[in-house]
């Protein structure tokens, strides 16, 4: 499989200052090389949420945009801490945010659902000590 | 409706985007959770908020959201609205609470948006 476009974005912990940078680059990005509409937005939400989560709860991590014909691939994958229950945190209103996150409008409970339900694939992956993995996938045409 | 009519029925001051104010809205979100907001708006909906920190913005960026309410006179940063200006976007502030402001609009024929329950998730 052919890969149109690959980009890494390094992100870190509590930097709510630039949490949605690497999101919006993406969205960019992903306009340039003709993405439609209804799919573009689907990207830039799960995108957005899943770069928000690492900023929120995890020690840091980096979010990979990877593009070939077929699928826009986004996969997040951090240095933990690791989720206890996914199926828990898979559920809508579940949260384990902090004031800081909520004050600025997050830690709904919403963003793992929110990933899953406008990614085509979605998998996750977590161990309590070592971190978690979110792949999501696309389909283009 | 479009944003020029929603500047007459909330009796808004308008922040930014004055030259779009043709541009049609089709339904309604007032929320402060942003994770809400990314869930089930689309880009034809305004969006009633009193939040005025730059994740509102981003919010609007991922969504292609064409205007933005502040209530209770709010009005967000020059930082915020020079972003709002690069984005396209059309900020309007009135000095209504959230509850009345859509209360006004609703009278007014905007209408909420419509959500989609997934099967796989119960209704309430």
């Amino acid at each position: 499989m052919s890969t149109l476009l690959h980009a890494e974005y390094p992100v870190d912990a509590e930097d709510y200052t630039r949490a949605g940078e690497a999101s919006a680059d993406i969205k960019r990005k992903l306009k340039q090389l003709g993405v439609s509409a209804q799919v573009l937005r689907r990207v830039a939400v799960a995108s957005y949420e899943v770069e928000l989560n690492l900023v929120i709860h995890s020690m840091g991590g980096t979010l990979t945009l990877e593009v070939s014909p077929e699928r826009v691939r986004l996969i997040s994958a951090d240095r933990g801490p690791g989720i206890p229950n996914v199926e828990l945190a898979m559920r809508e209103g579940w949260s384990t945010a902090n004031e800081t996150a909520r004050s600025l409008g997050f830690g709904a409970g919403m963003g793992l659902p929110n990933m899953k339900r406008n990614a085509d694939e979605f998998d996750i992956e977590s161990e309590v000590g070592r971190g978690t993995t979110i792949r999501m996938g696309f389909l283009l045409g | 409706m479009n944003i020029a009519d929603m500047v007459n029925v909330l009796n808004a001051r308008i922040l930014c985007g004055e030259d779009r104010l043709e541009t049609k809205v089709y339904t309604a979100c007032c929320s402060d959770l942003m994770s809400d907001v990314l869930a089930f708006v689309n880009e034809k909906t305004v969006l009633i908020t009193g939040l005025t920190n730059p994740h509102v913005l981003r919010t609007a960026d991922m969504l292609d959201l064409k205007c933005l309410v502040y209530a209770r006179g709010k009005v967000p940063g020059d930082e915020i609205l020079e972003q709002a200006e690069e984005q396209g976007l059309v900020v309007i502030t009135t000095k209504e609470t959230a509850f009345t402001a859509c209360g006004l609009l609703y009278e007014a024929g905007l209408r909420g948006v419509p959500i989609e329950w997934p099967e796989s998730e119960a209704r309430p």
